[in-house]
């Protein structure tokens, strides 16, 4: 299209997606790709099934978010709503992870390990398992409709359907327990929000690695633009290096055979160019690329960095007889010393520079704090609110009583006997709503079920004499084996002035 | 471009941006120009879902705001009715614990944990709506209306006598079992002199603690030992059948200082409460029993030995079981 043709055409509402039928490849990249693909998804699928004892009081999935209750399991660890900062923490973690990622390798988590990619990716190899390789493909889709036609688009989009239930069936077993409901899907009277989630995530699954792909990646997601923000000219990324493959020349190269056969037959020299670079124009690298796009007019937002093109360029290189890498993870940096024929840093040394070890240290210092407060924290907890209405009660024989509402976390998996003691306050006896003043003591004991907060209100006699607010401590002691203290602060309140 | 700019003229001829090969779209500032980059056709039919949703929903909804109301909607959806719908659900998840609290002899209440537990939460919001008005929000009343809270009781503070207290109300006039006392208005009926009065009032203050043993207060003696010992009893300590306060404790109805004491003994207080067993159903009574009972100053049920307490029925314990879950 020309440029004139171009600006006296009404520009176009909009653009359809383009047809991507990216070619089959073999080599290192993809041999990782299909790696992380396996471990990904085998993690997807089969954690929810992966037991883990935790005693008769507690469920026995390893991985379990149980939103009916506000607890969230993992393994040893379990994890109560007000202790959601770990997981803030490991969300912390991922997002300087990313940052740390990007800025070492670029955009490796979108070449290999974002579920849009995996997802993608095993979708198109149902398509090549069904209507062939690229060019059959290509064939496929403009032959018209037929018998033979329908039958294999019935069967690819039947199985991308089968894998896209399977995706989000998968998904509801992490909040319930996988067995039980298995077991209700099949019998058909699991929970409605069960089969809406499983409809929704079909649904997703479907359109967005079915049918959207790198659709997805360059006008929906925000990763690449921010990750072309966190790039700099240190970061890996895969690069076509224009300083040794241009200019493109199809057919004679400089290699030995084709010296021979220059040498044979003089005629081909016009063919034969002295300055020619090693990229012979063959377009592997845009045929396997799985976004459509031509990495060699360099950086650009839809090269999510799958290294596919570098398996594929790699090949015509050594069919050719030259080094391969033509396209490679470089830096801009590297390239540039390249290019002017230095040697450029290895890859390993070009990981370890300080933004890079910034953002190790960041990453690496949150997950040390958080383990280290997993190991020092507490299964017992105390929190005590005095009541503000009334603050104080006049009992009979002068003494004033104060009421608190004290609750108390029991966070192991099973039942606890704890005292609630009380400093700060002489000749002060403390009772639950259940005892009486008359059998109160200077502690209460409480029975906490297993995994679970009880919430009680103790009641505080003290004679009247004393400061009109006293600063008192009441501390928590489990009366088992394992113990555990907790204290809370609160203030004692008596009436003032002229009473 | 040396010589200041103003306003550019619009618009530029578009031209194409040579990296992209995309139009412009033909305006610029400070050499930033804006691309006419095409939507992605998926933009373009998400948007349009977005217009036909926008429309079936306010076809379907109230969406139209008209000068009373908005157009009603084809689904006859409705706020108020939602909530009503709701509040029917609400009613029918509480019927067994309702019913289980109504089966049960107030005597037990407090040895069913789960069911004493729903009643008192379910007291604290019936309270609210009946009760605040006199006795405050916290229960903590005030001059004239009790202090719910302490451990002092007029007509008796075990769950039972505070459910009698409730159901029938205090001095009302047609219920056979209201609590009723009545104190004579020693001064206003001139049954004692202002001075006899004021000699009674050092006495009571004397046995209440709040004041010294003097001449006056011995003379009270004598006049109280006449004319109130009969109902607050020889040391003061009261009569709960009769619902005279204990004077010799730390707590007054109507204030223990020599001008409140003056004012309720010349004028006698006589307060009511209404009989909310005929104004409240049986369970929101029992509830309000059990509330007040759980203040902390509730007092434990005196039984006589060998009675037997009625067992609960078997419904009762399925209720309750019900409620537990």
């Amino acid at each position: 299209m020309t440029t004139v043709e171009q600006l006296t055409q009404p520009p176009a509402l909009f653009e359809a997606r383009h047809d991507i039928f990216p070619k089959a490849v073999d080599g290192s990249f993809r041999r990782l790709k299909w790696a992380i693909m396996a471990a990904t998804l085998a993690i997807y699928y089969v954690t929810p099934w992966l037991r883990w004892d935790r005693g008769p009081h507690a469920p026995d999935q390893a991985v379990l978010v149980d939103f009916a209750h506000s607890r969230f399991f993992m393994f040893a660890v379990e994890i109560w709503p007000h202790e959601f900062y770990y997981v803030a923490g490991m969300l912390i973690m991922a997002g300087i992870g990313l940052f740390l990622v990007t800025s070492a390798v670029g955009r490796a988590w979108c070449g290999y390990a974002c579920p849009q990619t995996v997802w993608t990716d095993l979708f198109v190899h149902v398509e090549r398992a069904i209507d062939g390789d690229r060019n059959a493909q290509i064939k496929l889709a403009r032959a018209p409709w037929g018998p033979a036609k329908l039958a294999r688009r019935v069967l690819k989009h039947g199985i991308w359907l089968v894998i896209a239930a399977a995706t989000g069936g998968a998904w509801i077993f992490y909040f319930a327990d996988a067995p039980t409901l298995a077991g209700q899907l099949l019998d058909g009277n699991a929970p409605s929000i069960a089969y809406a989630t499983i409809g929704i995530l079909t649904a997703t699954t479907y359109v967005l690695g079915g049918l959207m792909r790198e659709q997805v990646c360059i006008y929906m997601c925000p990763w690449p633009r921010i990750q072309s923000a966190m790039l700099d000219e240190q970061s890996l990324m895969v690069t076509y290096k224009g300083w040794r493959g241009e200019p493109r020349s199809h057919g004679l190269k400089r290699d030995v055979p084709a010296l021979v056969a220059l040498a044979a037959d003089p005629s081909l020299a016009s063919r034969f160019d002295a300055r020619a670079g090693d990229c012979i124009d063959c377009n592997a690298c845009v045929a396997v690329c799985p976004t459509g796009i031509d990495i060699r007019e360099g950086p650009q937002i839809g090269c999510i960095t799958c290294g596919l093109c570098i398996d594929a360029c790699d090949k015509v290189m050594a069919q050719i007889g030259r080094p391969p890498k033509l396209i490679g993870y470089t830096s801009v940096a590297d390239e540039r010393i390249a290019a002017s024929g230095g040697v450029p840093l290895s890859p390993l040394k070009r990981l370890w520079r300080p933004r890079t070890l910034a953002y190790f240290l960041a990453w690496a210092s949150i997950g040390v704090a958080m383990l280290f407060a997993l190991g020092t924290r507490t299964r017992l907890d105390l929190s005590v609110s005095p009541d503000r209405n009334p603050t104080w009660v006049r009992l009979s024989d002068g003494h004033v009583r104060n009421t608190y509402v004290v609750n108390i976390r029991n966070m192991e998996n099973r039942p606890r006997t704890v005292e609630v003691a009380l400093s700060g306050l002489p000749g002060a006896v403390l009772w639950t709503e259940a005892g009486h003043r008359a059998d109160a003591g200077t502690s209460v004991r409480v029975e906490i079920p297993a995994d679970s907060a009880a919430r009680t209100r103790i009641f505080v006699a003290a004679p009247s004499a004393g400061p009109e607010r006293a600063d008192v401590i009441f501390r928590l002691r489990g009366l088992d084996k394992s113990g555990g203290t907790d204290t809370d602060d609160s203030a004692f309140i008596r009436p003032g002035g002229g009473e | 471009m040396t010589e200041p700019r103003s306003n550019p003229p619009l618009p530029l001829r578009p031209r194409i941006d040579e990296p992209t090969g995309t139009p412009t779209v033909g305006h610029e500032w400070d050499g930033i120009e804006e691309l006419d980059t095409p939507m992605p056709r998926w933009w373009l039919w998400t948007f349009y879902a977005c217009c036909v949703f926008a429309l079936g929903y306010a076809i379907l909804y109230p969406a139209i705001p008209l000068l009373n109301s908005a157009t009603p909607g084809l689904l006859g959806w409705s706020s108020h009715q939602d909530l009503a719908e709701a509040t029917a659900r609400e009613g029918v998840r509480q019927a067994p614990g309702r019913l289980a609290i109504a089966r049960m002899p107030i005597e037990r209440l407090p040895q069913d944990a789960v069911l004493m537990r729903a009643a008192v939460e379910g007291g604290r919001s019936a309270f609210k709506v009946h009760c605040v008005q006199c006795h405050g929000s916290g229960a903590a009343g005030s001059k004239g209306y009790a202090n719910l809270n302490d451990d002092d009781w007029l007509w008796g503070g075990d769950i039972a006598a505070i459910h009698t207290t409730l159901v029938n109300g205090i001095r009302q006039p047609g219920n056979d079992e209201t609590r009723i006392s009545q104190m004579p208005a020693f001064g206003r009926d001139a049954i004692l002199t202002p001075k006899e009065i004021d000699d009674v009032v050092s006495h009571v203050r004397r046995i209440a603690g709040t004041q010294k043993l003097d001449a006056a207060s011995v003379r009270g003696a004598t006049l109280y030992a006449a004319n109130c010992a009969v109902c607050h009893g020889d040391g003061g300590k009261g009569r709960r059948e009769l619902g005279a306060p204990n004077l010799t404790d730390s707590i007054t109805l109507y204030g223990g200082d020599r001008d409140s004491l003056t004012h309720t003994i010349v004028n006698a207080r006589n307060g009511v409460m209404p009989a909310w067993g005929e104004r409240l159903d049986k369970v929101t009574v029992t509830m309000l029993a059990a509330y007040v009972h759980s203040l902390g100053g509730g007092e434990v049920l005196a039984t006589p030995e060998g009675v037997i307490l009625p067992v609960a029925a078997p419904e009762v314990t399925a209720g309750a079981a019900i409620l537990r879950k």
